[in-house]
């Protein structure tokens, strides 16, 4: 099954263990000790983020190292950025208008 | 243009929500006028080239604003805000929503929640916004990919013209 990329990060453990695999691979024991929750937990979170496909598994000898699937982070900036923009664009006009304002008021 | 503004955006899509804070170099009067008067919320509120085109604004409760963002192409998009809670000069709440240039309300809306504090003669603004559903929350978004979009195809018009310029 195909998940939507914000369920992953809507969950506050995930968005932890995203944070942990983006400075490098690590197996699920060595994220685990990172939380106190149950091992078990840790998988399941593991198991949504990688239908998600934001993190990549990767077999070495006997241990699965998990790590992040860079591009598809982007996406989640992409989807936001038009909505991020349009705002910034708005705040920089009143910046413009407020400072209008200010002369005005000095003025009189 | 100063640019250590504060500027947070966040994006709850599980909650269902928008943050977003921005410090004004401004004081809180002069901030509260530029978000609660037509005159003024009309020189800023649609990011050019979209212009905003306010038709009726009652800021009280019960009062409703009901507005257009229109594209470069002279396309109307409107608007109803309807006023629910006011705290002069520290919070006002609106519910937004949708509409046909009748004043029919495209239903689910969003609510806002906006709080107003200043320090140090910068003034903090904090919007909530909260959409009822989801799909509501992607058509918000996706209106801002068609202004965004629209945006951008302005600043390379600018960039292009500049560049032929120079030859």
């Amino acid at each position: 099954m195909r998940r939507d990329i914000f369920q992953a990060i809507a969950d506050p453990t995930r968005r932890a263990i995203l944070a942990l695999i983006a400075l490098q691979a690590m197996t699920p024991n060595a994220i685990a000790d990172n939380f106190n929750t149950t091992r078990q937990s840790v998988s399941k979170h593991l198991r949504i983020l990688t239908e998600c496909e934001l993190v990549k598994q990767q077999q070495q000898g006997r241990e699965i190292y998990y790590s992040l699937e860079i591009e598809k982070m982007k996406e989640i900036d992409q989807w936001l950025n038009p909505f991020r923009k349009i705002w910034e664009t708005r705040f920089d006009q009143l910046d413009q208008v407020l400072s209008t304002l200010k002369k005005q008021e000095n003025e009189n | 243009m100063k640019t250590d503004l504060l500027f947070d955006f966040t994006v709850d899509k599980t909650a269902k929500t928008v943050n977003i804070t921005r410090e004004f170099d401004a004081e809180l009067s002069l901030v509260w006028d530029a978000y609660t008067k037509p005159e003024i919320l009309d020189q800023w509120w649609a990011p050019r080239p979209w212009t905003s085109k306010t038709k009726f604004m009652n800021f009280e409760v019960g009062g409703r604003r009901f507005y257009a963002m229109v594209s470069p192409e002279g396309q109307e998009h409107w608007s109803i805000q309807r006023y629910t809670s006011i705290s002069p000069k520290t919070n006002f709440k609106m519910f937004n929503a949708f509409a046909d240039k009748d004043e029919n309300p495209e239903l689910p809306g969003s609510d806002w929640d906006l709080n107003f504090s200043e320090y140090n003669g910068r003034t903090k603004v904090s919007i909530t916004i909260y959409n009822e559903s989801l799909e509501r929350m992607e058509k918000m978004i996706e209106m801002g990919f068609k202004e965004g979009t629209a945006m951008n195809m302005k600043n390379l018009e600018e960039l292009l013209a500049s560049l032929s310029q120079r030859k």
